[in-house]
């Protein structure tokens, strides 16, 4: 897509027009918002996504996030905003490059351009003034960037975004996020009245002045916008056949939870994990619900495990380093049956790696990170809509099989925001309410019916029925048992759980073709990048088809059959995988994407594996690429 | 207060039934023959029928060693979890349940080692828990490792040459916590004053941690021997707010008198003593309570999907 082609080529945009702007209609487009950290530029994408869905454009955002609070200013480790890719269409992933992008300074913009994140053709409003800055190392800097960045075809249009901010704060700092809004808003004809309500919402604990400033700055910069700025972009919108909401993976997460009946998140901060838990303190005292914040992770599981031994549904949400300190917890839920439904929104690693960064390394650590052997459940949201569905389903799997769920949700998933059809929420979701009748004489604790592993759970409150859960090997009563026959059948029985819930899932449905050269195989956030590259590649006449797993232990049922009927099975996946071309590497050493080692235990097909771990999402065209590139290799053999 | 009753089925106490001591037994407990653990089973059995608390609305959790077994042996519903994490499971069924009695059963590795953060953090939210810290100074279950409340000198399998550091003192450590409300001390061998402490404990509204002395048989039978042979190692604290010390007033004759409610006074009571202080440090009635802080009603499954429609119109487009 080409933004600025129909884009008039006067580069002296700061001179009042005299003729109507040009108008561009796209079917999408790409646009970034970068600032220093701390000046604002992700509420201003927030906003700009937020009305952009509620005038009816499909909506996908992703946070540009530093690593630290306040990283030194006027540096491109200072980067901090906002991607926001709309369209006419729903958008299901962050797209390939920015066609238009708002920069606060010129080292923020740098850091996207080394990044290869911006359109060879993209149209770059910056602040104006730090060209002829006073400090002659801002002028030298300013320099050495535009140099960096010269042998693209940027289109760069100066905004006195400071100078007019000043004008209407008296001095103050703070408020250019809002003229820069102002700025876009016109060139893509944004509601402005619908935007100052957002404004008045977001700002809706402050003082009412607050609400009046930042609104009188977005419509300085709409209308600055309107006399300078010579081009418009119009993505058209199709009136949406159904009600829609809009927020990202975190809020969607954490209305699950309270949609599947879920009464307590016991949880500790760790990014990018905490948002969800901010959202819930400020809502779910009103259900009834408590948010604890424990000392530490391994509190924060303890108490749910706790709470949910007791008969109440109990989460907790975490990030990788979190997920291994609550391994051990993760064992005894396992052991004790006690339902637990734990959500990983995974970020980069191993240790502390990037923690505000996406990626899908926490799979394998899921399914077989508890030593002994510990089978349960994991499933993983592919779309924002999915966070919350899969909270509701998380909630009902733990409590039907008595079983641990973990979630894998990650930071693509957290901080995306995109408009999904609204939840038709029923008391159906919600879990029932703990039945403390007496207990037939004779229950057992763990009466495991042969034919599917589970047993009726008994919680305290419940006249005859006293057992002590127990870490350690017992029996049917719940009794401390070390003989070899009563362990096996322990084990045998909390693992018949899997196989019994994997007979009431559904092969999953193909995207494409059901047979051809290539099958990618996904999971996670990467579904709408990944169907993006599959679609482009199948109308470039690639026999080319994909399928997206929801379900990850037990895998769904079928997969062998699908793969038999393509030539080539690749998973496609934000983890590392050693590249097949190092010399250093063969057949037998190579570390694989963490999806296809499973793939290929599991049905002994050679699934090959494409991986990035670039602390970004996936760009359909990368996966364009690699689907191209693997297609070439088998006709070229 | 909280309100569970909308939302529990099939709640309902029976009246007319009496609880007697043979109800509350579990399996035949395995401690080793002289093992403290067992007085102290036997002084819960008597505080249970005492208080007359029914035993599918009493919980056990216990975490990993000798004592933590202890959930086993009592008829009751019980929590035998992992190695230093009970107070986080104990928290946890409280703040959801408060309407059930919830005793906690460490020992001193447990709670003062690979469980010290949840012992610190869990004083200072105060939930309505009955703490039991069975102190044997020693890791009995391992075999003989070195504790933290282990004596300086000594010999373990890990410190053969002797222990190499001061004893931890859990008293002192408890009541340097924000918001301790009740710190206790007793030994296994003064039925009565184990007795005495324990209910003291479960009629106080808090997070009421009480340190018990206990013999290992196996492994430190030295460790209290003269307290146990000689009543004039043991010094009680005496008030009418404290421990009750009736019949064993006459045994113990070195008496301090301390009021639970000075807090410096209990502090420099618990660091400073040649002889092994029995009693009450410290009671604070008036600390909030944490499940009581936290107590939500929880709204009928209608009112919940209510109350989601309104939050969900916030975000439609």
């Amino acid at each position: 897509m080409n933004a600025s082609s129909a884009v008039s080529a006067t580069d002296d945009s700061s001179a009042a027009m005299t003729e109507d702007p040009l108008l561009q209609t796209l079917p999408e487009c790409t646009v970034e918002i970068v600032s220093d950290s701390g000046e604002g530029a992700q509420k201003c994408g927030q906003l700009f996504g937020r009305v952009s869905a509620g005038m009816g454009n499909g909506v996908w955002t992703v946070e540009i996030i530093p690593a630290e609070i306040q990283p030194p200013a006027r540096t491109p480790g200072s980067a901090s905003g906002n991607r926001i890719r709309i369209g006419t269409d729903p958008v299901t992933n962050w797209g390939d490059a920015a066609n238009l992008v708002v920069a606060f300074n010129e080292q923020v913009l740098l850091a996207r351009h080394r990044l290869g994140a911006l359109a060879e053709d993209a149209i770059i409003l910056i602040e104006a003034k730090w060209g002829d800055h006073e400090d002659p190392a801002i002028r030298e800097a300013w320099a050495g960037a535009m140099e960096e960045m010269g042998q693209r075809r940027y289109r760069f249009v100066p905004i006195p975004m400071e100078d007019r901010t000043f004008e209407i704060t008296d001095g103050l700092p703070r408020g250019k996020n809002m003229f820069a809004l102002g700025v876009i808003a016109t060139i893509f004809s944004r509601d402005l009245d619908k935007l100052g309500e957002l404004i008045a919402h977001e700002f809706r604990t402050k003082p009412p002045e607050v609400t009046e400033l930042n609104v009188a700055l977005l419509r300085a910069g709409a209308e600055w916008a309107a006399e300078h700025i010579d081009f418009r972009i119009d993505v058209p919108v199709e009136a949406p056949s159904r009600a829609m909401v809009v927020m990202n993976g975190n809020q969607a997460i954490a209305m699950g939870a309270i949609a599947a009946g879920m009464e307590l998140c016991a949880m500790y901060p760790i990014t990018p994990a905490t948002s969800a838990s901010h959202y819930l303190s400020e809502i779910f005292e009103r259900f009834g619900g408590t948010v604890h914040q424990a000392e530490d992770e391994i509190a924060a599981v303890g108490v749910a495990v706790g709470a949910s031994y007791a008969g109440r549904v109990a989460f907790t949400i975490t990030s990788g380093p979190g997920l291994a300190l609550k391994t051990e917890f993760l064992g005894l839920s396992v052991m004790t049956e006690t339902p637990l439904v734990v959500v990983d929104v995974q970020r980069g690693g191993p240790s502390t790696g990037l923690p505000t960064k996406v990626e899908q390394s926490d799979l394998l650590a899921a399914i077989f990170g508890q030593p002994g052997d510990a089978p349960h459940m994991v499933l993983a949201p592919a779309t924002i809509e999915e966070c919350f569905a899969c909270m509701v389903t998380a909630r009902r799997i733990a409590e039907a099989f008595r079983s641990l769920v973990i979630v894998l949700s990650d930071a693509n998933l957290a901080t995306g925001v995109q408009p999904f059809p609204r939840p038709d929420v029923t008391t159906d979701w919600i879990a029932a309410p703990p039945d403390l009748s007496a207990v037939p004489e004779g229950t057992r604790p763990y009466e495991w019916d042969h034919d599917a592993g589970v047993s009726q759970r008994i919680i305290p409150g419940q006249p005859g029925g006293m057992f002590t859960a127990t870490g350690l090997s017992h029996d049917e009563r719940s009794k401390v048992a070390y003989s070899p026959d009563v362990h096996h059948r322990g084990s045998a029985m909390r693992s018949r759980k899997l196989a019994v819930f994997q007979g009431t899932l559904n092969p999953p449905p193909i995207h494409g073709d059901s047979s051809g050269d290539l099958l990618i195989v996904g999971w996670g956030s990467t579904k709408g990048a990944i169907e993006e590259a599959v679609d482009r590649a199948r109308n470039e006449g690639y026999a080319v088809s994909s399928v997206h797993l929801r379900f990850l232990n037990p895998l769904e049922p079928g997969l062998k059959d699908i793969f038999a009927r393509f030539g080539k099975v690749m998973t496609v996946e934000i983890n590392y995988s050693d590249d097949p071309a190092d010399p250093f590497i063969t057949e037998e050493n190579r570390r694989r994407g963490q999806l296809s080692w499973l793939l290929r235990a599991t049905t002994l097909v050679d699934v090959d594996c494409w991986t990035r771990i670039a602390g970004e999402p996936l760009r359909p065209g990368q996966i364009y690429e690699a689907i191209r590139s693997r297609l070439q290799e088998g006709a070229g053999s | 207060m909280i309100d569970m009753g909308c939302s529990l089925v099939g709640c309902g106490v029976e009246e007319d039934h009496s609880w007697s001591m043979d109800d509350y037994a579990g399996a035949t407990a395995r401690w080793c023959p002289g093992c403290g653990d067992h007085a102290v089973l036997t002084a819960v059995e008597r505080l249970l029928e005492a208080e007359q608390l029914a035993p599918e609305r009493t919980v056990f959790v216990s975490g990993i060693g000798c004592s933590s077994r202890f959930p086993h042996y009592i008829n009751t519903y019980g929590f035998h979890g992992l190695h230093g994490r009970a107070l986080p499971v104990a928290t946890g069924v409280k703040l959801r349940r408060p309407d059930l009695d919830v005793f906690v059963v460490m020992g001193d590795g447990d709670c003062c080692s690979i469980g010290a953060g949840h012992w610190i953090h869990t004083t200072r939210y105060n939930p309505n828990l009955v703490v039991l810290m069975l102190d044997n100074g020693v890791y009995g279950l391992t075999k003989n490792q070195t504790s933290p409340t282990s004596p300086a000198g000594r010999p373990s399998n890990t410190q053969p040459k002797g222990a190499y550091l001061q004893a931890l003192n859990p008293i002192a450590s408890t009541l340097g916590v924000t918001n301790a409300s009740f710190v206790a001390q007793t030994g296994d061998w003064i039925p009565e004053h184990l007795y005495q402490t324990i209910r003291a404990a479960f009629h106080h509204r808090g997070f009421s941690f009480v340190r018990i002395l206990q013999r290992c048989p196996k492994f430190t039978e030295d460790l209290f021997m003269n307290a146990v042979r000689d009543p004039n190692v043991i010094e009680l604290m005496v008030h009418p707010d404290g421990i009750p010390t009736l019949g064993i007033d006459e045994i113990y004759k070195h008496q301090t008198p301390h009021d639970p409610a000075d807090l410096d006074m209990a502090l420099t009571l618990a660091q400073f003593s040649d002889r092994i202080r029995l009693g009450l440090f410290y009671r604070d009635p008036t600390v909030p309570v944490y499940d009581e802080l936290r107590a939500e009603h929880v709204q009928s499954a209608e009112q919940r999907v209510s109350l989601l429609n309104e939050e969900l119109d916030r975000y439609a487009v």
